[in-house]
């Protein structure tokens, strides 16, 4: 394997407050503008400074496409800064195999004065094209945005979509050998999407490497073969995708796909009942933090009954990641529907069906509740765990042989009809 | 081209030039770039200044376009200003004042002076402002910053061109003759580019950190008109004042230019100080601006 980049000890400080601490007179901030430049520049003793990288060590090789994943201000930004120039590093090296193309946002130099094609060429060459390259591929990238006719209107008359369309034409006619990326997924409608997407692949199936940032988990999941999560400037995880997600998501919710109380204390509940440990588990019954989507998998509950004589109701509502609600479940099935329960420990699952809901992280509320004689709650914990939904064996699951964003809550894998008429239309 | 100090073994900077470690050592291929931290030292990457030579092409493309964009008048503004100028200092400095300007009629004296100082003012002022309303650019992607600053230079030598139009016409007016002189006009306007070059690289990447330069440009531009015998000639000056006019790298530029143009004698070491001063300016410059040029993304 050939390496593409290579981080070495790498660390950035900035500065956590103003540009100068406290007040300064006219005197001394000439003095400073004279001697600046002759200054190394020193942070004093540090204690107004902060660390948005430290220690970073990574090797990417080539060919590799490399997700970043952390939470806002874990480094993610400033590292791609550093790698794609921007800023340098406090301490550390990088090096860099290969001509390296950055996206740190859309419309990269664009001016709101100059038409479409006066942009393509002042953004190209921003970005490092020749002119010669950006005069070969001129046609190609006005015909990939689909505004041949808005050609010579000034972009600011653009609509935002027309201009994000645009904007990224450009940045896809990039040839780097290394491509960053900074969550530029994020823009246009889901054909748009799909176009870049498969842009990316072409990408990466020429060899190229791609690294880059995003909030999308299941975008990350799919696309990516490694994945790197960043925490207050650290790398704290590198490998599969999926795992690496699953921690992010875990330290995201405080909690992971199982949850066990360590003692009764602790264990949420009443002196009626107390859980005990939730965990996600698969048909085979061992703990699962990722679950593909067409598998089904339970929602395990273990709870001690410490009074008799009580009708509980085990209660799960499901979450997805932007907080919708996908439903609440009770269980109305088992023989403990109407039945007092002895005081013991009780295991109860809820089994939800492959092919149902949509991928992407999900997190679980979990409550032991009483409807006789009268609605009681016994027992409720928030975010008791979390973990994820796959689909990345698309000849599974509804997503066929699509791989951009899929919109909706629920994927169900449904019966398809299709008949062809007996005689021709023409 | 090295811009002395600093210079350790390892401060070689990106692309294309030799990295700092051997093939051997590394057991691979040699990086194509090198990233190191911002305590390394100064130098002027002159191959990568070529490397992105286009850039600084549709930098100043873009300076010149959007700055008669939506105006009615569009590009007549870069006669319009030294005409304009030019009538109203002959008003005041030829007629009621009375101002003696040798063998040179007084309007064709101010253009001449104006026209360059018009390049070097505008020019100076626009690449102050440039990092900081760049800085979207400056944040996001990596290039020489210079050729931020240089480009509102180059887009100003655009204009000058176009209203060097109006000293052709004046000077047929007036029935000035060619002389062997006029070869030198290209020499004066590159020391002048020289000059603005290298005070707009310095003020622009103070005003990133310092954004006063900003408040305290114009009235610099000012004073320094007035110290500069651009609307009067040098002799008017006690002989006291002219060895410090002499520092004012503008008197020599100007008053060769005019010389030039006339067909007069030069004043050789007059010139000569100015452009020793010019070059020792643009040196200094480049230093500044290199040395502060990492930390304008964090601090801009």
């Amino acid at each position: 394997m050939r390496a593409a980049i290579t981080i070495e000890n790498l660390s950035k400080r900035y500065r956590s407050g103003g540009l100068h601490p406290g007040y300064m007179t006219f005197r001394e901030m000439l003095g400073g503008i004279i001697t600046a430049p002759f200054r190394k520049q020193s942070f004093g003793n540090g204690t107004n400074t902060i660390w948005a990288l430290r220690d970073v060590n990574l090797n990417i090789n080539h060919g590799e496409l490399v997700g970043i994943i952390g939470h806002n201000g874990a480094g993610k930004s400033t590292l791609l800064k550093i790698l794609s120039r921007v800023t340098k590093p406090t301490t550390g090296q990088v090096k860099l195999y290969g001509r390296v193309g950055s996206l740190l946002e859309v419309g990269t130099g664009f001016h709101p004065d100059l038409s479409g094609r006066e942009n393509i060429f002042l953004s190209g060459a921003i970005l490092g094209m020749r002119r010669a390259e950006i005069d070969r591929k001129f046609d190609e990238i006005l015909a990939f945005s689909e505004l041949e006719q808005f050609a010579e209107t000034p972009v600011k008359w653009y609509s935002t979509g027309m201009y994000v369309r645009l904007a990224f034409s450009v940045a896809a006619h990039l040839e780097p050998e290394i491509l960053m990326m900074d969550e530029v997924l994020a823009v246009g409608d889901a054909a748009f999407q799909q176009k870049c997407l498969d842009k990316m692949h072409q990408i990466r199936q020429q060899g190229r490497t791609i690294l880059f940032v995003s909030h999308d988990m299941a975008a990350i999941t799919r696309l990516c073969k490694r994945a790197v999560l960043l925490e207050r400037g650290q790398i704290v995880g590198d490998g599969i995708p999926q795992e690496i997600v699953n921690q992010y998501l875990s330290s995201n919710w405080k909690t992971g796909a199982d949850h066990e109380w360590a003692g009764p204390s602790e264990a949420p509940g009443n002196d009626i009942v107390r859980l005990r440990r939730v965990r996600v588990c698969d048909e085979s019954g061992s703990t699962v933090s990722a679950v593909s989507i067409h598998n089904p998998f339970a929602i395990e509950v273990v709870y001690d009954v410490l009074k008799p004589g009580h009708v509980l109701v085990p209660v799960i509502e499901l979450h997805n990641e932007q907080g919708v609600e996908l439903f609440s479940t009770h269980d109305t099935g088992s023989e403990w529907r109407h039945k007092p329960r002895e005081a013991a420990r009780y295991t109860s699952s809820a089994w939800v069906p492959g092919n149902l809901l949509a991928e992407g992280g999900l997190v679980a509320h979990v409550s032991i509740m009483s409807h006789i004689p009268a609605t009681t709650l016994h027992a409720h914990e928030r975010n008791a765990i979390a973990f994820q939904l796959v689909d990345n064996q698309p000849e599974d699951s509804a997503r066929g042989d699509y791989v951009g964003p899929m919109p909706g809550i629920v994927r169900p894998l449904l019966k398809w009809t299709t008949t062809a008429a007996a005689t021709s239309p023409i | 081209m090295d811009l002395q100090a600093n210079k350790s073994p390892q401060s070689q900077t990106p692309v294309t030039t030799q990295p700092a470690f051997s093939k051997q050592e590394l057991g691979t291929e040699k990086p194509h770039a090198l990233i190191k931290s911002e305590e390394e030292g100064v130098q002027l990457n002159v191959a990568e200044l070529w490397d992105f030579r286009e850039l600084l092409y549709f930098l100043t493309l873009r300076d010149v376009k959007v700055r008669y964009k939506q105006t009615l008048m569009g590009i007549a503004w870069v006669l319009i200003q030294p005409v304009l100028t030019m009538f109203i200092f002959t008003l005041v400095f030829g007629r009621f004042v009375k101002v003696d300007t040798g063998a040179i009629p007084y309007p064709l004296f101010a253009l001449s002076g104006l026209l360059l100082w018009l390049f070097f003012a505008n020019s100076v002022t626009n690449s102050t402002q440039s990092l900081v309303s760049n800085s979207n650019l400056i944040t996001k992607v990596y290039f020489p910053r210079m050729f931020v600053p240089a480009a509102s230079v180059t887009a100003g030598i655009v204009d000058l061109s176009v209203a060097f139009l109006l000293l052709v016409v004046l000077t047929g007016y007036y029935r000035v003759g060619l002389s062997w002189h006029n070869l030198l006009l290209p020499f004066f306007v590159l020391l002048m580019t020289m000059l603005a070059l290298s005070v707009g690289l310095l003020f622009s990447a103070l005003t990133v950190k310092y954004r006063d330069l900003r408040h305290a440009l114009p009235f610099i531009i000012q004073i320094w008109l007035f110290a500069s015998p651009v609307i009067y000639p040098a002799t008017v000056v006690p002989e006291n004042w002219r060895l410090l006019m002499l520092l004012n790298p503008i008197a020599g530029i100007v008053e060769g230019f005019r010389a030039s143009l006339m067909g007069l004698p030069f004043n050789w070491p007059h010139i000569a100080i100015a452009g020793g001063i010019t070059l020792l300016l643009l040196l200094v410059s480049f230093y500044v601006f290199r040395r502060l040029e990492s930390s304008f993304a964090d601090v801009i």
